[in-house]
């Protein structure tokens, strides 16, 4: 059991025992460079408010990129089924999806694109890197 | 760092340009260099050869070794097909090879939505790029079309051809060639019409040698703030705007958007929908006194002599 904590809780160290781990929860506005002891949070999960708002796209990019964060990444909120491959791209190994949908169907979506012509968070090298043509 | 950092909750304030104001111009600079600097040299560098490759698709068109056809442009512009003539002096433009001409196809007829083309002149066009242009066109944002490699030997069936349309009007970067955006009648984020007063606009300057006497001169309309009409760049600029209710019209001056680019400024309070043509047909006439010879074109007149005799034409109309 991880209890998920908000940035400027995270931030401030002292959360008080509990019995399971403390991980981080980002939403939205959060200012994620500043946030500190990253490689202690066992999860850090992301907010999506609505679909539309994509910040946390952002967020994961950097999580995963400059900052190097190794522990699950999870997308939480207004996760649709279409943002799942491009979620995937950006570092996040975790969704939950809307109350009510399909959990096995929506695993197809990973496979929608077969062939990645540009970087992401997985494969540092662009497709013109890896085959030549 | 606007994907991370923008106002992506609020769909009026999603805006790159918001997230300028917010956090101040260099802040901003700043920190967009210092997110370039880490991924300029990454592994999404593109390679020499995938460049050379890509490059492969955008060859030129096999260019036939053409005669210029100089003295016969030249002799049809003096003689007595004037439609052609007017559409060649206006809408032809030179071409880097020789022999080529590139032709500019003007969707901006009398009385018809400014950039609008029904179904059966696309397919035309398009049958007429097949014919005369290596099958290639490009939508201009001007809201025209463009024939980029037309041999000069065949312009006059081209124009013949595209009369019979109705596509062959010759305002290119004239008056009449305005940029106008959907505006009310078709945008839900509107705040007033522009297709009318675009048309009335193309009304009023219908003459071919009294827009012509004019030159070039850029009209951009926008029906709105998000000012999808470029309107701040345009030598004459026309913001749509919601007055207590009322639809009404901020005319600007001095837009450009080539090399020496500047913002217009607006002349004064807004103006009533019935007045607005009134009023830059004022400022027209104004810059055709005040102009240094036929030449000089209104934005450099306006360059020249500032905002104040515009303004005085303007709004002194009664």
């Amino acid at each position: 059991m991880i209890f998920l904590v908000g940035l400027e809780l995270w931030n401030q160290g002292n959360v008080g025992p509990r019995a399971g781990k403390i991980g981080l929860v980002l939403r939205s506005g959060d200012d994620v460079a500043k946030a500190e002891r990253l490689a202690a949070a066992p999860l850090i999960a992301v907010e999506f408010p609505k679909f539309t708002d994509g910040r946390g796209y952002s967020m994961a990019r950097l999580l995963r990129g400059r900052l190097n964060y190794k522990g699950e990444l999870r997308a939480v909120g207004n996760v649709l089924r279409d943002n799942l491959l491009f979620m995937q791209r950006c570092g996040f190994d975790a969704f939950v999806l809307q109350p009510g949908k399909n959990v096995e169907g929506s695993l197809t979506a990973f496979d929608e694109l077969p062939e990645r012509y540009q970087a992401d968070a997985a494969e540092t090298q662009p497709l013109f890197r890896r085959v030549a043509r | 760092m606007y994907n991370l950092h923008g106002r992506r909750d609020n769909k009026y304030k999603a805006r790159i340009k918001v997230l300028l104001s917010e956090m101040g111009l260099e802040p901003f600079r700043a920190a967009v260099e210092a997110e370039w600097e880490m991924t300029r040299n990454s592994a999404m560098k593109l390679t020499r050869s995938e460049i050379d490759r890509i490059s492969a698709y955008f060859a030129p068109p096999t260019y036939a070794t053409l005669p210029s056809h100089d003295k016969e442009l030249e002799g049809a512009s003096l003689g007595s097909n004037r439609a052609f003539a007017q559409w060649l002096k206006v809408n032809v433009r030179p071409h880097k090879v020789s022999g080529y001409k590139i032709a500019v196809i003007s969707l901006k007829a009398k009385g018809l939505p400014p950039g609008d083309a029904s179904d059966t002149q696309m397919d035309a066009i398009a049958d007429l790029a097949d014919k005369y242009s290596f099958g290639r066109m490009v939508v201009t944002h001007t809201q025209n079309i463009v024939f980029t490699d037309v041999p000069a030997m065949h312009l006059q069936d081209l124009h013949a051809a595209l009369a019979k349309l109705d596509l062959a009007t010759a305002n290119f970067e004239l008056v009449t060639d305005s940029i106008c955006c959907p505006g009310l009648d078709f945008c839900a984020l509107a705040n007033a019409r522009s297709i009318p007063l675009a048309l009335e606009l193309r009304e009023r300057f219908d003459a071919f040698d009294y827009a012509q006497d004019i030159g070039q001169c850029s009209v951009k309309i926008s029906g709105c703030i998000n000012a999808c009409g470029h309107h701040h760049v345009g030598n004459i600029g026309l913001l749509g705007i919601d007055k207590h209710g009322h639809e009404a019209y901020q005319i600007m001056l001095g837009g450009c958007e080539s090399d020496q680019a500047s913002l217009g400024k607006i002349i004064g309070p807004a103006i009533p929908p019935e007045e607005v043509v009134d009023a830059v047909e004022a400022i027209l006439k104004r810059y055709v006194e005040t102009r240094n010879g036929p030449d000089e074109t209104f934005l450099q007149c306006f360059r020249r002599v500032g905002m104040e005799p515009f303004k005085e034409a303007a709004y002194a109309r009664n």
